[in-house]
């Protein structure tokens, strides 16, 4: 049984949370300069009726137990229901829990700067959002989009003018928030314009690029999730049964025992899962929009990265195991990487969450889950993870996308089309790709 | 209040650094009435005091002005030092674009110097130690990646020649984003008990900061690659309409602009406007004659020398424009000759003059809200680098927005790297598409039977 820590901050079912606070906040009154943090409202209740009827006998550690359980479980299953409702429906998901964070993140900080009385900037809050998310999606329906931009008249214009149109339409958004500097609040607008810009940064292009791992291939948005979570939960089970030495002062929960414990159980059990999704292609095909049908198609021929290959074992292991070789995928052997990423660099965001949270002195972001917190508290692990995994797939799996190049190429100048034209014959040629050169009358 | 009284009564050198671009001792009655009622709203009541000004006017100048009295001896000194600025700015362009880059970047490095100070000081966080290495690192970061992107578009040929920048190269995100990941690592194990809240604040307004004058100086790089012409006119736009509505303020101005900047006037603000792109569009006629200042610049690896020599292009040849029937009959002629660039620059200067001094606005507020007059003391009479540069960065967005839509398309080489890294198959499937293309265009000759 792990020691009872003092102090601590993490949504876990434990009353002595509340006593937490008392001395997490006398020692930081002393460094901070905001010793008048508004009290944090009592937590709501959440829990549906029928839940709280059904586990009304049992002692409230158990109950909490029991809360967090079902709910853990719904929310999975959800998942799994989502990705079976296809990519569409994943992406309204991703952008309704985006919406769901940033709306987290602003209200703390207006609890934090007392700033509910300045109305324009809820206002100019969402407006940003809107100019962010219209920027980011706008460029990566130009991309995927291509043929149904060719087809409409306004499509096309705006994707033309793309940047232009989004930098505009931020401009007005800082030029309202200049017009409404209120004379004695400065510091509190600038510390909220600030607040949201860096929310913006963190929440929306993080959202942003999960979308486009998901273009890539279900797969790359399964795995790398699925990979955060397992991660979650195994590291609170070892650090459950063997847990003894505490990690880092930051979460005092959090043991060496469930850290390492966590990082071989998820790295295994990655390997088989991403071995299971390997197989269909509704996972590993890249997302298609299809104009004719105007829907989402996921057909393809699976690339190497899905294929079984052989690969011979290193004679250290043949000697132990006594097999030559071993037929794997590909891509089990990325899902490798991703999950050491997970296991050692993912907590980080645990962390950096967990301090926040200290640091503005509340309990979880937002009452939103029954027993969890706010969405943001299941996410904090995530945003890392869905970062790397997109460096990832930048630098190791694909390159760039070939519809994009085409259509840089059909912009350009027709000298330099012609010059980008005999560059490429040449290079085709000397890969064989093209028959040799024979004269031709120009 | 005695930062108050201090400054109603202070060193009369203290005028030195006016925070708005007039020298008029009115500015400080401003300051009191400001500070009380910010009191109010704000929850930070205990604001460090800011620190007497220091004269940083070099002795040689001082002995010349002991005369004059207090008033024209500041005038004097920021008329030198504008004079000085803008000789360096015409000897800089004249040295050439590898020393209008090393200026760039030691123009963002002395920005991001100053607003992490101001920072430090608002927080009183001199003893984070860690903070000020992590600082200075996410900036070198920041400045790795975006640099990085940069170097191997324009200096395609070198990075082909070195094994090294080769892998540099073709993992820069993933390289990028570890050394991000790092300093990311180092802030949360270096998060202290007792100043979580702090710490966080630092961490924001670094990153704030980056994304200010990292991304707008890159920006301005950007521009400069495509022909010193797109760095030099937006700057002496934007010093131009600085200048311009200063003056105009000076003789004719009467009703104030905006409560944010109490000197600025609407005839200040109209008269430069007005003044602005009059001058813009001569000084684009004059630069656009010059290949110095409008051809790209171009790296060349034989010579390991920046070359900007080039066929200008359609922007930069006189053209003959048909004037509307209107000014035909005012003005008695029927066409103008123009060069297409003096159109742009007319955008480009309405910009600088209607939305430019919104950035300026931000500053101001920026410096009220944190109750500093200047930036930094950098500059006799001026302030620090910020307070020069700070209507600058919308500008610099501006332009390289207008470029991306309006002026050039996709880099060639650019375009060509990404071709050679696809798929074979991707590969003959996008010649097939050109070639059928450049045959409707006329470039090739039309499809004849070859044998496959």
């Amino acid at each position: 049984m792990r020691k009872q820590p003092l102090f601590t901050l993490r949504p876990e079912a434990d009353g002595d949370d509340k006593l937490a606070f008392l001395c997490e906040g006398e020692g930081e009154i002393e460094g901070d300069s905001k010793a008048d943090t508004p009290d944090v409202p009592p937590s709501t209740d959440n829990t549906p009726q029928c839940l709280n009827k059904a586990l009304e006998g049992l002692s409230s550690r158990w109950k909490n137990w029991w809360i967090r359980g079902i709910l853990s479980l719904t929310m999975i299953t959800g998942f799994f229901l989502i990705i079976y409702l296809g990519p569409i429906m994943l992406i309204f998901v991703v952008m309704s829990i985006q919406i769901k964070c940033f709306h987290e993140i602003i209200t703390i900080g207006y609890r934090v700067y007392h700033s509910y009385d300045l109305p324009w900037f809820r206002t100019l809050s969402w407006y940003f959002l809107i100019c962010v998310n219209y920027f980011f999606y706008g460029e990566t329906v130009a991309d995927y989009f291509g043929a149904l931009v060719q087809r409409e008249e306004p499509l096309q214009f705006l994707v033309r003018y793309h940047r232009f149109i989004s930098f505009a339409v931020y401009l007005a958004g800082f030029c309202m928030f200049v017009l409404s500097l209120v004379k004695k609040h400065y510091r509190l607008q600038f510390y909220m314009f600030a607040w949201t810009h860096v929310t913006l940064l963190i929440v929306v292009t993080q959202s942003h690029l999960v979308i486009q791992n998901l273009f890539e291939g279900m797969i790359w948005f399964i795995v790398p999730i699925s990979i955060v979570i397992c991660n979650d939960i195994m590291a609170y089970i070892f650090g459950f049964f063997f847990g003894r030495t505490p990690l880092i002062k930051l979460s005092p929960k959090k043991t060496w025992e469930g850290f390492i414990g966590g990082f071989f159980a998820t790295v295994v059990l990655s390997f088989f899962f991403a071995y299971l999704l390997s197989q269909y292609q509704y996972f590993v095909c890249p997302v298609e929009y299809n104009s004719e049908t105007n829907r989402f198609a996921v057909e393809c021929e699976p690339s190497n990265l899905f294929m079984i290959q052989e690969y011979t074992l290193p004679a250290v292991v043949q000697n132990a195991v006594r097999w030559k070789t071993v037929n794997l995928y590909p891509f089990q052997i990325h899902s490798i990487a991703l999950s050491t990423f997970a296991s050692l660099i993912g907590p980080f965001g645990g962390f950096f969450a967990s301090g926040f949270k200290r640091a503005f002195k509340i309990k979880d972001f937002a009452d939103t889950i029954p027993g969890h917190g706010g969405i943001m508290d299941r996410f904090d692990c995530q945003y890392l993870m869905a970062t790397f995994v997109h460096v990832y797939i930048a630098s190791f799996i694909r390159g760039p996308n070939p519809s994009k190049v085409l259509q840089q190429l059909l912009v350009l100048q027709p000298e330099q089309q012609l010059g980008i034209f005999n560059t490429l014959r040449n290079h085709l040629r000397e890969n064989g790709m093209l028959p040799p050169a024979v004269e031709e009358a120009q």
